[in-house]
């Protein structure tokens, strides 16, 4: 057994997919092009678990230590002897670990729609976007060139925004789609220039070659930090504008405002993509050059510690006044990527202090099957009910009894209640953030209440609430295709917290424990059954509580409703001061004087050759007299000259 | 034969050949533009003769000239009825004015 | 004054008239016939010059056969009686400002210049002696041109018929 060969079919097979449906064109039948997405993710799934298994337990493993192989490789672009752009495959554990997820998640979303998006005319052209977002997402993780890394990040940026855009006859999916690529394509503005002072400074584009150069001293490593700009070296500022890439991509303060918006495209997608996969692409990046972040540059590990909590502080916050369930969901998953940044922000080098990364990946594995799940469900839901706001929805717990089930499931999870898989890993990242940054660590105890509290206003509000209609029928017989990835995910939801995770991804690649302290973990958990039971007694009954609250808390609720105006502030940002003070005056010049400059070139040769193509008559009298015409002048020239 | 002089020959070819050069500019039907072709080259030949029968008595040239340029435009007369005829045969007109296609 | 002078004049006079005729007539059926006379009384003036060859071939080739030629083709493309239409008045101005300017600048030059002839014997201008030097290949032979001519002719010949004939699909 091979299992390079896997790997390779494992990023194949989705392209092809993608290739054969999305150039098939109408001879497929829909069904056809809906089993084939299928079953090339279910046999690309089949082959992930046998990669990680070959990784993780016969061959990954040289002397305890777990690390990285490179499966495939060859020369793409030469740039000199020494500096080239190589593609291949990078086969170490938090690719495999991505590998896995991916591939699970994905296989789960697409059976999902095969209920969801019943009925749907471009089905096609949705499993054909899946398949290519699959494929650039394994990309991805399994980039071994960070120039690599960043083809296929754009190449999930627009799969992103396909999807997004997928009901292109409503305006608002448009606006969302544009938003999140204009959004994400600022930020990975960043990534590039940070992607080519890297270059530049490490004469490499390869990741384990620049994280070997860049965490030892040496030419590259000096020739970066000597530098520097603006009182900060080069290095800095590159990994600064590496992370603000990942910042777009993973929706950090300030750039998460598309992800609420990219709620537009189908549940499934947001399930997969703006929950699960995508936007923890900058989790991985950070992860990726980890090494670098916490050897060479600290500081910025730190900036990053304080952006992602303050990220899941704030979105937890927005999350806990929205009415439509679709945004309460995405501003938990930015909430929830916050941890993980600060988890990775927190961690340092060295034994003892790499805890928050393995916390930071742990919570990424468990956070994509049970946000997954939370959107699948919404969306089983929002397939019920047809709509997305709260106040439609109450009483449904006996109509959808699976999703009601599978709902709570992933709530507890996603609490931190034991022994559910949340709890293991925010136990992680908590006790992470204790002992390396006991500020960040405040903050992400509060927002763990917050996120018990609005994830159970959710459930309450979607599933009690309202008394239980009697005569409601049975929403959820007959769907199978949307019920078994549902119960599938549950499992993963509540087992994937029992996986030793420490033992196989860490920085170093050494194993390392994650302890489980009891009486650490007591303030967390009851600080989540304490959101629980306030939301409890908020929204299980119908009642005046939340008003008198909302009337409370006056002007905070609405500014949290409102979203804290960050939309409002870009938008004056971009239309009052962006559009008035540099578009419009650079318009003008370009319409005026740029583009004046160069019509005025043609219109003037235009009319010249207007004037002058009139000559060309076709008259041949007027030929003959401009002939002898010129003969007279001629002679008459002669003359005077000669006589 | 010698009592008219040379610069009278001269002359009378010169207003012959701007005769059928104005001709030539005003007419608008191209058999008369043909005609005014045939004026110009026989104020021509009447130089050359002229010159030759005044100036150089001793030499043929002037008459082997002539010669040829009757035979050219013999020639080329006959090609121009043959283009004319096919001009009409296309537009249905011999006006030179209207049949200018060959322009911008 | 002589009477070959009297009748140079008289043919002059009579050559100009015809070809202003020609140029203004606003029949092309009179206007052949004008051109006519005037190559008759040009052939007249070669006559006066003791160019007989040259006289005879005048008549021949223009008069019997270019004049023919072109009232063929008049009666091929007109109808008889039409009048052909006046010039434009923007071209009859100007080309008469160039044909008036360049007459008055060669008459200027004609009468400014002084001809001198040579003293040599005359040759005999017999049609014989003609023929041989134009058929001579020796010094002042010009039997080169006249092939080149015969060529031209041969030339002319085919073209007109390539021009003229009638594509079949018409």
């Amino acid at each position: 057994m091979n299992s390079d060969i896997y790997i390779l079919l494992i990023l194949l097979l989705p392209l092809l997919s993608f290739l054969f449906i999305g150039l098939s064109g109408r001879k497929l039948s829909t069904g056809m092009a809906v089993s084939v997405g299928c079953l090339t993710l279910i046999t690309t799934l089949i082959f992930s678990i046998a990669v990680a298994f070959d990784y993780f337990f016969v061959k990954g493993s040289v002397g305890g230590v777990y690390a990285p192989q490179i499966v495939a490789r060859f020369e793409w672009l030469r740039f000199s002897p020494g500096m080239s752009i190589d593609l291949g495959l990078i086969v170490d554990p938090i690719s495999v670990m991505m590998l896995l997820v991916i591939t699970c998640i994905s296989t789960m979303v697409n059976i999902f729609s095969i209920g969801y998006m019943k009925g749907e005319e471009r089905l096609k052209s949705y499993y054909a976007y899946l398949s290519l977002f699959t494929f650039s997402m394994l990309g991805l993780v399994l980039s071994i060139n960070i120039f690599q890394m960043y083809i296929f990040w754009e190449l999930v940026g627009i799969s992103s925004f396909l999807l997004i855009g997928f009901f292109f006859n409503k305006p608002s999916a448009i606006a969302a789609a544009k938003k999140a690529f204009i959004v994400t394509r600022f930020a990975d503005f960043g990534f590039l220039i940070g992607i080519l002072i890297l270059g530049t400074g490490a004469k490499t584009f390869d990741f384990l070659t620049l994280i070997d150069r860049l965490t030892h001293p040496g030419v590259a490593l000096d020739s970066l930090t000597g530098s520097g700009f603006l009182g900060m070296s080069c290095l800095t500022w590159a990994l600064i504008l590496v992370f603000m890439g990942g910042a777009g991509k993973s929706a950090m303060f300030p750039l998460h405002i598309w992800l609420p918006d990219a709620m537009e495209g189908p549940t499934p997608v947001s399930a997969l993509i703006h929950a699960a996969t995508m936007v923890v692409a900058g989790v991985f990046l950070v992860a990726r050059l980890f090494p670098i972040y916490s050897i060479s540059a600290p500081e910025v590990l730190q900036g990053i510690a304080y952006i992602g909590s303050f990220t899941a502080l704030f979105s937890a916050l927005i999350a806990c006044a929205q009415t439509d369930i679709k945004k309460v969901l995405a501003y938990s998953t930015i909430s929830q990527i916050g941890f993980m940044m600060f988890a990775l922000g927190v961690a340092g080098w060295g034994e003892g202090h790499d805890e928050g990364f393995t916390a930071s990946m742990f919570h990424l594995f468990t956070h994509a099957f049970f946000k997954a799940l939370l959107f699948l469900c919404a969306g089983s839901v929002i397939h019920a009910v047809h709509s997305n706001e709260m106040k439609d929805m109450g009483g449904l717990r006996k109509s959808m009894p699976i999703t009601h089930i599978t709902f709570l499931l992933a709530c507890l999870a996603i609490a931190g209640i034991p022994p559910f898989s949340g709890f293991f890993s925010k136990e992680a990242i908590l006790s992470a953030a204790a002992h390396g940054n006991p500020p960040v660590f405040y903050v992400g105890l509060f927002t763990s209440a917050l996120t018990s509290f609005y994830m159970f206003r959710l459930y309450f509000s979607i599933f009690w609430s309202k008394p239980v209609d009697a005569h409601a029928h049975n929403h959820e017989k007959g769907q199978w295709a949307m019920n078994i990835p549902l119960i599938l995910l549950a499992i993963g939801a509540v087992l994937a917290g029992l996986i030793p995770f420490g033992k196989y991804v860490s920085a170093t690649g050494k194993a390392i424990e994650l302890p489980i302290h009891v009486m650490f973990s007591v303030l967390p958990v009851c600080l989540g059954l304490g959101g629980i039971l306030v939301a409890a007694f908020m929204y299980k009954k119908q009642n005046e509580i939340p008003q008198k609250v909302t009337k409370l808390l006056g002007n905070f609720y609405e500014a949290a409703y409102k979203k804290f105006f960050i939309d409002e502030i870009y938008l004056f940002l971009t239309h009052k001061v962006i559009f008035n003070l540099i578009g419009r005056p650079a318009a003008w010049f370009d319409r005026n004087v740029v583009d004046g400059m160069i019509q005025r070139t043609g219109s003037t040769s235009v009319n010249t050759s207007n004037a002058i193509k009139n000559l060309q008559s076709g008259k041949l009298q007027g030929y003959t007299m401009y002939f002898l015409g010129g003969v007279i002048v001629l002679v008459v020239l002669i003359l005077i000259k000669f006589l | 034969m010698e009592q008219v002089p040379l610069a009278h020959m001269l002359i009378l070819s010169t207003i012959l050949f701007f005769i059928g050069i104005y001709g030539f500019f005003t007419r608008r039907n191209m058999i008369t533009m043909l005609m005014s072709t045939e004026l110009i080259l026989n104020s021509v030949n009447i130089n050359f003769v002229a010159f030759n029968r005044y100036l150089y008595p001793h030499q043929l040239e002037g008459i082997f000239f002539t010669l040829f340029i009757i035979a050219v435009a013999a020639s080329e007369v006959s090609l121009a009825v043959a283009i004319i005829i096919n001009i009409y045969r296309k537009f249905k007109t011999i006006d030179i004015e209207e049949t200018d296609t060959m322009k911008y | 004054m002589s009477a070959q002078a009297i009748a140079f004049y008289i043919l002059g006079a009579l050559a100009i008239v015809c070809s202003a005729l020609t140029i203004f007539s606003r029949m092309i059926f009179r206007s052949a016939i004008y051109l006519l006379f005037s190559l008759i009384s040009i052939a007249g003036i070669y006559f006066l010059m003791e160019m007989d060859f040259i006289a005879a071939l005048q008549i021949m080739v223009y008069v019997g056969g270019i004049v023919v030629l072109i009232i063929f083709s008049i009666f091929l493309t007109h109808r008889s009686g039409d009048k052909l239409p006046c010039a434009l008045t923007k071209r009859s101005l100007i080309g008469g400002i160039i044909a008036l300017s360049g007459l008055a600048l060669s008459g200027w030059i004609i009468l400014r210049n002084t001809f001198t002839a040579t003293n040599k014997p005359a040759v005999d201008l017999s049609i014989r002696n003609i023929g041989r030097q134009m058929l001579d290949y020796q010094q002042h032979g010009y039997v080169y041109p006249f092939e080149i001519i015969s060529f031209l002719i041969l030339a002319a010949l085919i073209g007109c018929i390539v021009i003229a004939v009638k594509d079949k699909k018409e």
